[in-house]
């Protein structure tokens, strides 16, 4: 498979130019992994701050009980519209743009399969996001019935109906675009001697997400056209009056929408598996169950969705199986924090900040996975659903799981994206003020879901105060604490601060791996000519610097 | 483009490429495909479970035979919502009857049009406990069929039903639920309703 060099649509510029185009243009039309993987980590960033300070509005809202700052109206525009940014505008681009960065890096090849979907896959999301966030301005606002889009309310939204349901195909389109690119990828253009199990776990994560998308992204836009014509063209597939079931949208929905929030952990359990033996100095504990682990997740996935739907009224029977797949799954997700507490035992561990991050994911994710294993018992759940409790459960889950994760691969990986180490007393601040505040943040949200305290209401009964007054605190501390990461990571990208160009190949003592063989920073293109990859993970003659140096 | 001309292996590479992409693209429309699939999946499996009520046994044909269990008295309890909480009044003219199963049983419904307008009604029907919706059997209901309303119309509508004796033995109370939409806009589109 070694090839000469790639000519082919890896370069939808100039063959012999080995450099970027210059001006904007460049990162309109690129077609290079490395620079559509940094778009997407941009827009995503773009996404976060957004919907950060959507975030800060329902919180500043929550402060206290009684309505201060915003109509319950438009509070539920917020709350809808945050989840949707963060999720698909945050989370998903943030994992996509490492995907771009670090997969071909790490298997040994050029670009991706299928460039120029790449850059069209790319450029979908800020027209898709710019749609949808412009609809806070239409007559009727945002679209305000919960990012669940559940009918018959979200069927009440005005003009903005349309949008959303416009803007939600794109970025389906756009993620499956995606998704296709990486597993035709993974799957045809391994370096020789990268076999199947000696891929990165990070390379296995987004391979399985991958298909995830490809499955179920499909019928997310197979529920939103429901919704459409339903709304607009007189059918009644979740219409009670015409014979429909808006129950059944649930189904469809939640069918979608469990295997997608396992999208959203899966790249992140990958970064982790690659963090945590680097800083304890020791190959990952178990590697071949961690693979196996993930596959059993992703395909166990798919028979829980009705845990989202413990009180719609299923029957006893359903209850039961959704309740015991469910904590099935607790098993593979137990297998993967053995092995990673496994690999740091005994190692000669060191804390730079992305072990910081990636230690910290493994507990407080452990703390989501638990509320999540409380909300699986079905009789639980008919107390707490729809509470607090939930929010404090997913954003555990999101925040100090997929957020930190991403955060902690930037960490680890930007030396080796701009030759420029961060700075560590920084990351060390922002890692210990993130972690702080996040706790604050959503730690007393269990409480108030105990106590009964309803999610999705811009107003509370007075003895909810105290509880929210800190987890609004937390909030406004998690959010200002983030402005030390994007000054570090401008520090790295421009130079700032005297930063130079110092940093080693390896980058990481303790660092293993393809994309620790090609230079600091990596070449704008790397393995054109495929290294052949030893036992080891590691290129076998050392040529592989020369030849992605060329 | 390529500037040079390929070499029979880059050749391959791509074709392998382009063969998985639409392998994988075909997944994509399956899956497309298997969204819209799910909604006769799920109907099936609420007949199957009688779940919603949603239930063959509810529409029969008017010669059903009657072999009635007089050991037996079940209560039949009926509730009435009006959907979104307006246009009609809406009720059941007893709230609930005492009744032998295996004989025929017919009570009035009232219907209010409260607007100034024509509108078009239907009723959509659900039994509890899920067991007894097997066992409900309707000769004649109100929402079999779209009920259009003159401005203020006030409309009697009987429903004519009868529980069979196989009615699972610890079932004592039925619950017949019926929720009034209103389908004016609907009802000028051709859909029909199920059940
Ligand atoms: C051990 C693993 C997990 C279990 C047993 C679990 C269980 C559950 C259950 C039962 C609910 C429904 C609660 C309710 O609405 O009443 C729920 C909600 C949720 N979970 Fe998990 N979960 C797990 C892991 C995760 C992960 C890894 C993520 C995402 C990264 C996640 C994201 C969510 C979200 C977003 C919701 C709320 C959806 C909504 O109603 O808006 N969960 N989880
Ligand atoms: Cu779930």
């Amino acid at each position: 498979m070694a090839h000469e060099h790639a000519h082919d649509d890896a370069h939808g510029h100039d063959d012999h130019a080995h450099g970027p185009d210059k001006g904007i243009m460049r990162w309109i039309k690129t077609t290079n992994h490395k620079d559509l993987g940094t778009l997407y980590l941009f827009f995503s960033f773009t996404m976060f701050f957004i919907g950060g300070l959507m975030s800060l509005v329902i919180r500043a809202e929550l402060f206290q009980p009684g309505l201060q700052f915003v109509d319950p109206e438009l509070f539920n525009q917020f709350t809808t519209m945050h989840a949707l940014v963060m999720i698909f505008g945050g989370v998903m681009p943030g994992f996509v743009g490492l995907a771009n960065w670090m997969v071909p890096m790490m298997i040994g090849c050029s670009d991706l399969a299928l460039p120029r979907v790449n850059n069209w896959g790319f450029w979908l999301l800020p027209f898709a996001f710019t749609m949808l966030l412009s609809t806070f301005f239409l007559p009727g606002g945002a679209p305000a019935g919960g990012w669940t889009i559940y009918p018959p309310l979200v069927l009440q939204t005005g003009n903005s109906f349309p949008i959303l349901i416009f803007a939600i195909h794109l970025m389906g389109i756009s993620s499956i675009t995606g998704a296709i690119n990486i597993v035709v990828t993974i799957l045809n253009m391994r370096a020789p001697g990268m076999t199947l199990l000696k891929m990165p776990l990070f390379v296995w994560t987004w391979l399985i997400t991958a298909y995830l998308l490809i499955a179920v992204m499909p019928v997310l836009a197979g529920a939103v056209t429901m919704l459409l014509t339903d709304k607009y063209f007189g059918t009644s597939f979740f219409n009670a009056a015409g014979g429909g079931d808006p129950v059944m949208f649930e189904h469809i929905f939640w069918f979608f929408g469990h295997p997608e929030v396992y999208i959203m952990i899966l790249p992140a359990f990958g970064i982790i598996s690659s963090i945590i033996p680097t800083f304890a100095r020791k190959p990952l504990f178990g590697y071949a169950s961690m693979v196996y682990a993930v596959a059993s997740i992703a395909f166990l996935s798919f028979i829980v969705w009705a845990h989202h739907m413990f009180t719609v009224g299923i029957p006893l029977a359903g209850e039961l199986f959704f309740m015991f797949s469910t904590m099935l799954i607790a098993v593979p997700t137990g297998v993967k924090v053995f092995n990673w507490i496994a690999t740091m035992w005994g190692g000669s561990m060191t804390y730079e900040t992305p072990m910081l991050f990636a230690i910290a994911f493994v507990f407080l994710f452990s703390i989501g996975g638990f509320s999540g294993l409380s909300l699986a018992l079905a009789p639980v759940d008919f107390q707490y659903h729809n509470t607090y409790f939930v929010v404090a459960h997913f954003h555990y889950v999101l925040v100090p799981g997929a957020v930190f994760s991403i955060i902690a691969a930037i960490y680890y990986w930007i030396p080796k994206w701009t030759g420029r180490m961060y700075n560590e007393t920084a990351g060390k601040w922002h890692f210990w003020l993130s972690s702080i505040f996040i706790n604050v943040t959503f730690f007393p949200q269990h409480f108030l879901g105990l106590a009964g305290m309803p999610r999705r209401i811009p107003d509370y009964a007075v003895q909810f105060t105290d509880f929210n007054m800190v987890s609004t605190v937390g909030a406004f501390g998690f959010f200002v604490s983030q402005f030390i990461f994007i000054f570090n990571v401008l520090a790295c990208c421009y130079g700032w601060f005297g930063r130079t160009r110092n940093v080693s190949n390896q980058v990481w003592e303790g660092a293993t791996g393809l994309e620790w063989s090609v230079p600091s920073p990596a070449p704008y293109h790397t393995f054109e000519d495929q290294p052949l990859v030893g036992d080891d993970g590691m290129p076998v003659h050392g040529d592989a610097v020369a030849a992605a140096a060329h | 483009m390529a500037a040079e001309p390929e070499s029979p292996e880059q050749n391959s590479d791509r074709r392998t490429r382009r063969y998985t992409t639409a392998k994988l693209l075909l997944v994509v429309a399956g899956m497309f495909g298997f969204g819209f699939a799910l909604v006769p999946m799920y109907n099936a499996l609420c007949q199957l479970t009688n779940l919603n009520g949603k239930d063959k046994g509810m529409l029969v044909s008017s010669n059903v035979q009657e072999h009635e269990d007089d050991s037996r008295e079940v209560t039949v309890q009926f509730l009435t919502t009006v959907n979104g909480g307006r246009v009609w009044s809406f009720a059941a003219n007893q709230a609930q009857i005492k009744v032998h199963p295996g004989k025929l049983y017919t009570v009035m419904f009232t219907a209010k049009n409260e607007e100034d307008n024509a509108v078009v009604g239907q009723a959509v029907p659900s039994v509890v406990p899920w067991s007894a919706a097997r066992h409900l059997h309707k000769t004649e209901c109100f929402c079999f069929t779209q009920q259009p309303f003159a401005a203020n119309e006030e409309k009697q509508m009987p429903v004519r039903f009868m529980l069979d004796p196989d009615l699972p033995r610890d079932v004592n109370m039925v619950t017949l639920s019926y929720t009034f939409f209103d389908v004016t806009q609907l009802a000028q589109s051709v859909s029909k309703p199920k059940s």
